[in-house]
């Protein structure tokens, strides 16, 4: 070999060896490195299990501002916060919709219009604030701002009882009352709206649910505290006390119940009353308020003296398979997930829908798809019935319309008009419910049938006043002449 | 002093870096416990996290006395074990590294198959009778009604 040649080949593998080092140093920094990566997120799980909890405020019983929660609980509050978030479901959940401001109503998004939806609604509410303005609802962050700025403060006056519970309520109570709760409470619910929305900052707050130096669960609005006590009674439990009587689980719901429920204004002191002292089904509640003679309002087109049902989510649930299995709102509602190796409630309340594994298949081992379906039929059917219950109504309010209009007889229409009573309050029980039918499907069922039935029979009593209706208590329609009687 | 020829540079590099990740590897896989999982006991399953609830409703469960995590979730065969050991545990240090994981997790198609089997490979004796029922469907599930007796 000549020279030249041996040196050619010397630098050959001179150049052989420095690709094969040069792809192994690059294999081994590519190695280093990401086992390097792998260690630092081992490190940091490593750090979540250690279950961090820093005290860096202290909080007592008149720290109203969530914000100053959230640095001892910055998880609960993140999640509190995303109540903003709006996002449908197929029967509600929170729907944006844009909207131009007004010089009355400044919001630039709201939840889509339920009487655009379904008209029929206007005729249910003819005479009464609803027929003006009802929305779907979006999430507790914006409760405040969207009472404050609803049609329905233009259509009517309402009173401070309405801030007990779309604001946080606790600490202007006791603020109001010197101290004592229920004479806050007394004091802020007959002013007019307005001058009693001065006392209260925020949509609620974790003080509303919270102990502020234990954590636990606590009631703290007045009309839960009177009429859970009512309820035990009527159960023969006295001098109940929910905050110290009721269980964990319970408390888990009676602090959702605490505003979510069927609820009328008594007297002109205006006070709250939840109408539990005969139970909680649509029928005691009925009952309750038919006692106390109470009407929401003289419908406009039938005189029948009305009442408006509202919300009832707890009475519901509480007739329902899941209230009997003992599963609590919060279970469904703000299930647990989570942070690192932290379990913690979900703040972000919302529905279920959006969150099926966390909030269903902890118990029920099925695929999404199924379980919503599942949920979907319950509600499809419960929309069905609503429909043909609203039907029904419809058309006993334009009898009854027609009959008044040729002037027949306060007597002659005293039992159609409690009928209309009756059959209105059943279906709009329902149709104020949030969950479609889902948190008693028989039980909305039965509800729903039994105010078509009412309706139908209305119909009847119209045409012949000796018609003698089923279903309809004993003293109904005196009762109703009565209380024509009182608001005119 | 004659300087080093650039070969011999980038393989003092590539040696150092090669040790800088086998240090780095090994010292990971002893921090990490990584050895636990060649074992039999249930404590390397809750290493992280995530199996925290199933740890803890196994220490409750019927079957705690009786049976390991591995007893009902790998095969018994040497083979079987330390393969499905191999391929789920990639995939579950995978997910939990990745974070993509929902916090009710479900067991997958082949964790069904295995513990499946292995509720016979203890309980065959006893359960064969129902066994040869099966219909068309195939085997007759021994978790579908008895779910809870691992872990709660």
């Amino acid at each position: 070999m000549s020279r030249p040649a041996a040196t050619l080949a010397a630098r050959a593998r001179e150049r052989g060896a420095i690709s094969r080092w040069a792809l192994l140093l690059a294999l081994g920094i590519v190695v280093a490195a990401g086992t390097t990566a792998l260690l630092v997120t081992i490190v940091e799980h490593k750090q979540e299990a250690r279950n961090p909890f820093f005290r860096v405020v202290d909080l007592s019983d008149t720290t109203e501002d969530p914000a100053v929660w959230g640095k001892n609980f910055p998880f609960q509050y993140d999640a509190y916060l995303r109540t903003t978030e709006m996002r449908p479901t197929r029967f509600g959940g929170s729907e944006a919709v844009a909207r131009v401001p007004t010089t009355t109503d400044p919001r630039t998004v709201v939840a889509r219009s339920k009487l655009d939806a379904d008209p029929r609604l206007k005729i249910m509410w003819a005479g009464y604030a609803f027929a003006a303005d009802y929305r779907e609802r979006r999430g507790h962050a914006y409760m405040l701002e969207d009472q404050m700025f609803t049609g329905r403060q233009q259509a009517s006056h309402q009173p401070g009882t309405c801030l007990h519970c779309h604001t946080s309520a606790y600490v202007p109570y006791l603020r109001a009352g010197n101290g004592d709760l229920m004479k806050g409470f007394e004091r802020l619910n007959p002013l007019p709206y307005d001058s009693a929305r001065r006392w209260f900052d925020h949509p609620v707050a974790c003080i509303d649910c919270h102990d502020p130096r234990t954590m636990q669960l606590r009631v703290t609005r007045p009309a839960f505290i009177e009429g859970i006590r009512a309820l035990k009674a009527s159960q023969g439990i006295t001098d109940y006390d929910v905050n110290t009587m009721a269980t964990r689980q319970e408390m888990r719901s009676f602090v959702c119940g605490q505003c979510h429920v069927e609820y009328y204004f008594r007297g002109s002191e205006k006070r709250l009353v939840y109408p539990w002292g005969r139970g909680l089904s649509v029928d005691s509640e009925l009952a309750f308020e038919d006692a106390d003679l109470k009407v929401d309002w003289t419908h406009a087109l039938t005189g029948a003296p009305v009442l408006k049902a509202q919300h009832p989510e707890f009475e519901m649930w509480s007739q329902g398979v899941h209230a009997r299995a003992g599963v609590a709102c919060a279970d469904c509602h703000m299930p647990y997930m989570r942070e690192g190796a932290q379990k913690i409630s979900d703040h972000w309340v919302r529905s279920p829908l959006l969150d099926i594994n966390r909030a269903c298949q902890t118990c029920h081992r099925y695929p999404e798809d199924e379980l919503k379906a599942r949920v979907e039929t319950i509600q499809l059917r419960t929309a069905a019935l609503r429909s043909d219950a609203m039907d029904a109504l419809v058309g006993l309010v334009g009898d009854l319309a027609t009959a008044v209009r040729e002037g027949r007889s306060d007597a002659q229409l005293a039992t159609a008009r409690a009928l209309q009573r009756r059959a209105q309050f059943l279906l709009d029980y329902v149709d104020a419910e949030n969950s479609t039918g889902f948190h008693a499907p028989q039980e909305a069922a039965r509800i729903l049938g039994e105010s078509m039935n009412l309706s139908r029979q209305g119909q009847i009593a119209v045409r012949d006043p000796a018609f003698r209706p089923e279903g309809l208590p004993a003293g109904a329609a005196q009762a109703v002449a009565t209380m024509r009687a009182q608001t005119h | 002093m004659r300087p080093l020829p650039r070969a011999g540079l980038l393989a003092a590099a590539a040696v150092v870096v090669a040790g800088v990740a086998l240090g780095v590897g090994a010292f990971t896989f002893v921090y990490a416990r990584g050895y636990s999982y060649l074992g039999h006991d249930a404590k390397a399953c809750d290493n992280c996290h995530v199996m925290n609830e199933q740890y803890a409703g196994w220490m409750r469960g019927s079957h705690r006395s009786a049976a390991q995590c591995a007893d009902c979730h790998m095969p018994s065969n040497p083979v079987g074990k330390y393969a499905v050991k191999a391929w789920d545990g990639f995939w579950h240090s995978y997910y939990f590294t990745a974070g993509t994981y929902p916090d009710n997790i479900r067991i997958s198609k082949l964790g069904e198959r295995v513990v499946e089997g292995q509720c016979r490979a203890c309980h065959g004796q006893i359960v064969q009778n129902i066994a040869a029922h099966a219909g068309r469907e195939g085997d007759i599930s021994c978790i579908r009604c008895h779910w809870t007796v691992g872990h709660l």
